[in-house]
């Protein structure tokens, strides 16, 4: 894999060398970079073949770069807090557990695997040019994660909260953050469905 | 994980045989291992270290960040079908809003500047270009027309929540440019 060759470089030619990594298995979201130039984690991305050229990589496109491959997610984080995502109840908690059917369980698959690696947020252009309002598609998948929850009590509001210009309505459905998620997961469908929501569920 | 495994055997090998293939054996095990690191020894500062307080680190920190660079994107994003069709979109709308906007600011201010955009006159200056310009003077307009035609559909289509998976999206892609290059060459020669 990719990150295996950077931390060879990082031990045997350049120490100076600095990316983020952890897990080196694809659940931490840690060495989130653009390869070939396509945004995915290093620790997943095989290394081609040596016939195909040299492998270009680059931070998180349009990200505030820290130090070489190191990109500053501030921003990206203040927005998840944003959003707030966690559970949210209106009811006085009763000490047990909240149920939830098998059914609405169901709804909440390819929603909560998200492992915010930021790899489709600086994919998609709308969020390079608007990232300073506009959520991106990590944060607004999340935002549809507490949305589709059937045990969330706090949906009108979490709804308010995107109802401007900017929030959500800067999705144009490029979809290339579906295109660029390494753990295959779909943020245009998502943002889709809230905006359905919003149109049809006031 | 193979070629490792037959380096720390060849390791092995080599520390508890003290013959003088020992060396041979060593280099020739690194030479077929491709996976092996060589782990530096932790390193010490020498340079003496003087803490901040935080009030102090927070200003640091924020001037680091009015100078960061930022990372390149567009120049070096992979070309996706996704994104391209986006842009062309946006292109193609833009082209032809900006251009019926010119045209009708023209038409307005043509009394007064002694322009002639009445149809009739429009029809017979088109009239007496030669070929090549009419065909290539309606594709540019038609081809326009058609992308932003269906791809509009398109995302219409998408708003209801359908065709928006990978699939739906790269078929739904190549059917508008399909369609684009069908309804360009229909009004290029009608």
């Amino acid at each position: 894999m990719v990150l295996d060759a950077l931390i060879r470089i990082k031990n045997e030619m350049d120490s100076t060398l600095t990316f983020r990594r952890s897990c080196r298995e694809g659940i931490c979201g840690s060495c989130a970079m653009n390869i070939d130039g396509i945004n995915t984690l290093a620790c997943l991305c095989r290394i081609t073949d040596e016939s195909r050229g040299a492998t270009k990589i680059y931070p998180l496109p349009h990200t505030y770069v820290v130090k070489d491959l190191v990109p500053d997610l501030t921003q990206f984080y203040k927005q998840y807090r944003s959003i707030k995502p966690y559970l949210q109840r209106k009811d006085p908690p009763t000490g047990k557990e909240v149920p939830q059917s098998i059914a609405d369980r169901k709804k909440l698959d390819g929603l909560y695997e998200c492992i915010l690696c930021a790899c489709c947020s600086t994919s998609c252009p709308s969020y390079w040019w608007n990232s300073a309002e506009y959520l991106g598609p990590a944060v607004l998948m999340q935002s549809y994660r507490w949305l589709a929850d059937s045990r969330d009590q706090f949906k009108e509001e979490r709804k308010q909260q995107l109802e401007n210009e900017m929030s959500l309505y800067r999705c144009h459905t490029i979809m290339n953050c579906a295109r660029t998620c390494p753990k295959g997961l779909n943020p245009g469908l998502a943002i889709a469905q809230i905006k359905k929501e919003m149109a049809f569920n006031g | 994980m193979l070629s490792s495994r037959s380096m720390q055997a060849a390791f092995k090998f080599a520390a508890c045989q003290h013959s003088p293939f020992v060396t041979t054996v060593r280099t020739s095990a690194l030479k077929a291992s491709a996976t092996y690191q060589i782990r530096s020894a932790a390193t010490t500062s020498t340079t003496p270290v003087e803490s901040i307080p935080a009030e102090q680190s927070e200003a640091i920190l924020k001037e680091q960040r009015l100078r960061r660079p930022v990372a390149p994107h567009i120049s070096i994003y992979q070309p996706q079908l996704t994104w391209y069709l986006s842009s062309l979109n946006r292109i193609a709308g833009v082209t032809l809003s900006g251009g019926t906007y010119l045209f009708a600011l023209g038409y307005l201010a043509s009394p007064y500047l002694g322009w002639h955009l009445e149809s009739a006159t429009l029809a017979a200056a088109f009239g007496a270009l030669p070929l090549a310009a009419k065909l290539g003077i309606k594709t540019v307009v038609a081809a326009p027309f058609s992308f932003h035609y269906w791809n509009k559909i398109r995302h219409l289509v998408w708003d209801t929540g359908r065709f928006l998976d990978l699939k739906g999206v790269y078929a739904t892609g190549y059917t508008v440019l399909g369609l684009t290059a069908l309804t360009t060459v229909g009004l290029v020669l009608m």
